[in-house]
């Protein structure tokens, strides 16, 4: 039953506050990862929003994912350090070893792509952060060992 | 009021004034692309600056305040107003030679008077579908400026929220929800988008092509009918004033195109109301699903389907009245002339582009076994096709309509405002339940631009309670007032409910002209001076008739007593009513 879907539960809880879609746009990617069309109709029936407002805001905020995501989550940062030391050729390195695009997965759901603003850490510029692992210094040439060692360690999962 | 100066002229002003509009009512046009009279200052596309002060701001979003002195134009301005069309047009491709709204295009226009003469900044044209799934309305990405004003109205206006912004930044663009084709999308085809785009990013689709081969193809005999709003807004086109009645000359530009009989929906109208006003008086005694909803407009019948299916069964089951007309030609009129039915093509000229939809919304509009209506254009598809054929409009001389289903009444050309469906329908009304007809044809409180208009009529004793509503943006609030009577278990507060989707009736529809006269502001399309004028137009033509009430269409008796047999039953029921059903607001 749609109506007691993971999110309309969520959304049912925040139905009488006023403008908190965005809280509980949050709250349901924070524990489903993401929020598709089903999620966003079942918000849109229980919050009484027209299901073009919750995609207006959907889609303004990259951190959102419409779809459920790859296992790794591999943010490539694009921060002012990062990007001067070159990370943009870093990230379409993955593009092109993934076939994707930023804000995309892989077919097979293992990875996901996203470019973020500052992890933190430019001394180590530039940086790229897979499933909350570092990788500093990075170099194109160093993507292909990147995902493998993830493959790997699905695979032994 | 507040007291200002706009380039070193005193004005006065109403408090909240933007500097925008204070600026006309000293004949300066600031150029904006936009912000448009019937929506809220979006501050989008940054061509409305002056300076404050030394300060550039946007005019369209900053209220006049007393003392300010505003420079509405120096170089600075001109050049900075200029680098961000640049910037516009950046993203805007050049063919508007190709272009359906060529020559009536703001943004051709505002290029034009900037001096915009080359391509100043590299071109980024990101090449995106096309959006005909409607086959009514057409979204081209690629034309979109992003000025929102379709956005603006589709939601907050219209309530409809179909139209919504996505993404953000360069990525934005205006679609349905999650990029959503618009027949997926709670969409009602009322084109109140189209007819408020600057540029050719959202048109009606066009059909003109069909109906030129229909006309070549000499196999066919292909008959025409003109809605009541087209005859007060065509001659826009060719430039005549506002709301210019032009009825004569249609006919004839429509005879000289090659229809081979030439009829007038406003017979249709005339016919509408002898089955509406039958079927609600029946209603009314039997207090069978009251109040009772009209239903010639099907955007809000497409709206209702979608929002408050739980109210179908009160919406009047009445086609609209060029379906009606369809519906007639391919029975009552092929069998009188001994026409094959299935070589009889009708064209429906209409302000609107939700009768595109109309026309195959339910199995019922193929009443005779064809569809009623075969092909529906706008009155810019018409004017289209005038110039195309290369017909001198002015020096066309008045014709009339053929007969039968040409003659109407006042009543019938009043359909075409806010208001007027009720009015005519009221008139008829009170002659079925009293025997006599009423002193006074006019029902002051339904007329004019409120978005909700209630009335009282007494009609031998009994109060029948009436209400137009004027948008279907105000149908929610009406549609609470329903609720809370119905929950509080009181009677209906209404007993019979008017609604227009557009603003003002059809003689503000989708499909109407957008062409401005050189004497009126900027921005181009209409606003609340054009709907009163045309508006005028109509309810001249009705205070002028010499017959002003449906049910003394003589034409429309003949139909009767030689084919149709009595009202709301047999063979005019059959024909001439149609089915409602739940839709998806999302597919």
């Amino acid at each position: 039953m749609a109506e007691n879907s993971q999110a309309a539960q969520i959304a049912s809880k925040w139905r009488k506050k006023r403008g908190s879609l965005i809280m509980a746009l949050h709250e349901i990617q924070g524990v489903k990862g993401y929020i598709d069309w089903q999620d966003a109709m079942d918000v849109s029936r229980e919050m009484n929003i027209p299901l073009a407002r919750i995609y207006e805001v959907l889609t303004f905020y990259n951190f959102f994912k419409l779809e459920a995501p790859g296992k790794a989550v591999i943010s490539v940062c694009t921060g002012t350090a990062c990007y001067l030391k070159g990370n943009d050729k870093v990230l379409e390195k993955f593009k092109s070893e993934l076939g994707i695009n930023e804000g995309e997965s892989t077919a097979d759901k293992m990875f996901h792509l996203q470019s973020v603003r500052c992890v933190g850490c430019c001394g180590l510029a530039p940086v790229c952060v897979v499933n909350g692992k570092t990788y500093g210094r990075m170099t194109p040439e160093a993507v292909p060992g990147i995902l493998d060692e993830w493959r790997q360690a699905f695979k032994e999962e | 009021m507040v007291k200002l100066k706009i380039d070193n002229f005193d004005v006065d002003v109403a408090e909240g004034t933007s500097i925008l509009d204070a600026a006309r009512s000293v004949q300066i046009d600031i150029p904006t692309l936009c912000k448009h009279p019937d929506v809220d200052p979006s501050a989008g596309c940054g061509m409305c600056i002056v300076k404050v002060g030394g300060r550039i701001m946007r005019s369209c979003s900053t209220p006049v305040a007393e003392g300010m002195e505003v420079v509405t134009n120096d170089k600075e301005l001109q050049e900075t107003r200029k680098t961000v069309l640049e910037l516009i047009l950046s993203n805007h491709p050049n063919y508007c030679l190709k272009c359906a709204r060529s020559g009536q295009c703001e943004l051709q226009d505002m290029a034009m008077r900037l001096g915009v003469d080359r391509d100043e900044i590299h071109k980024i044209l990101k090449p995106e579908e096309i959006d005909d799934s409607t086959q009514a309305i057409v979204l081209d990405p690629l034309k979109c400026i992003v000025c929102g004003r379709c956005v603006d109205i589709c939601q907050n206006q219209q309530n409809v929220w179909a139209l919504s912004y996505l993404n953000r930044g360069l990525a934005t663009k205006v679609a349905g929800a999650n990029d959503a084709r618009l027949a997926d999308t709670p969409c009602i085809k009322c084109g109140q988008c189209a007819a408020h785009c600057p540029t050719g990013a959202i048109t009606e689709y066009d059909e003109t092509a069909k109906v030129w081969d229909m006309l070549k193809d000499k196999e066919l005999v292909t008959v025409v009918q003109i809605a009541p709003a087209v005859r007060v807004a065509l001659g826009e086109e060719f430039g005549y004033e506002f709301g210019k009645n032009l009825t004569g000359k249609i006919y004839a530009a429509l005879r000289r195109l090659g229809f081979a009989k030439v009829f007038d929906t406003n017979f249709g109208a005339d016919l509408t109301i002898i089955e509406e006003a039958t079927e609600f008086v029946r209603r009314f005694k039997e207090k069978d699903h009251l109040p009772m909803f009209t239903s010639c407009c099907p955007a809000w019948v497409d709206y209702v389907e979608k929002y408050y299916p739980e109210y179908l069964p009160n919406l009047s089951s009445c086609k609209s009245p060029h379906q009606m007309v369809g519906a007639v030609a391919k029975t009552y009129y092929a069998q009188k002339t001994g026409i094959d039915a299935s070589k009889i093509r009708v064209v429906s000229i209409m302000p609107c582009t939700a009768k595109k939809w109309e026309v195959r919304r339910h199995e019922t509009m193929r009443a005779s076994g064809y569809q009623d209506v075969d092909v529906v254009l706008t009155t810019r598809e018409l004017a289209k096709m005038i110039r195309q054929s290369g017909l001198n409009f002015h020096h066309l001389k008045d014709e009339e309509a053929d007969s039968p289903l040409g003659e109407y009444s006042g009543a019938g050309t009043i359909f075409g405002v806010t208001g007027g469906v009720m009015t005519a329908a009221l008139r008829t009304a009170y002659f079925y339940v009293t025997g006599q007809e009423l002193g006074t044809l006019n029902f002051g409180d339904i007329e004019g631009l409120d978005g909700i208009k209630a009335a009282e009529v007494d009609i031998n004793g009994t109060k029948v309670r009436i209400v137009v509503v004027n948008g279907v943006g105000n149908v929610a609030e009406l549609m609470e007032n329903l609720k809370a009577a119905e929950a509080a278990g009181e009677d209906t507060p209404y007993h019979f409910i008017e609604v227009m989707a557009c603003r003002g009736g059809c003689i503000a529809g989708g499909g109407q002209p957008k062409v401005m006269m050189p004497n009126l502001p900027k921005p181009w399309g209409v606003n609340d001076e054009i709907r009163r004028l045309r508006s005028q137009g109509l309810n001249n033509e009705d205070e002028q008739a010499a017959n002003r009430l449906s049910h003394h269409n003589q034409s429309i008796k003949q139909l009767y007593g030689e084919y149709l047999g009595k009202p709301g039953e047999g063979k005019a029921h059959e024909l001439l009513h149609t089915k409602y059903r739940q839709r998806d607001v999302y597919k």
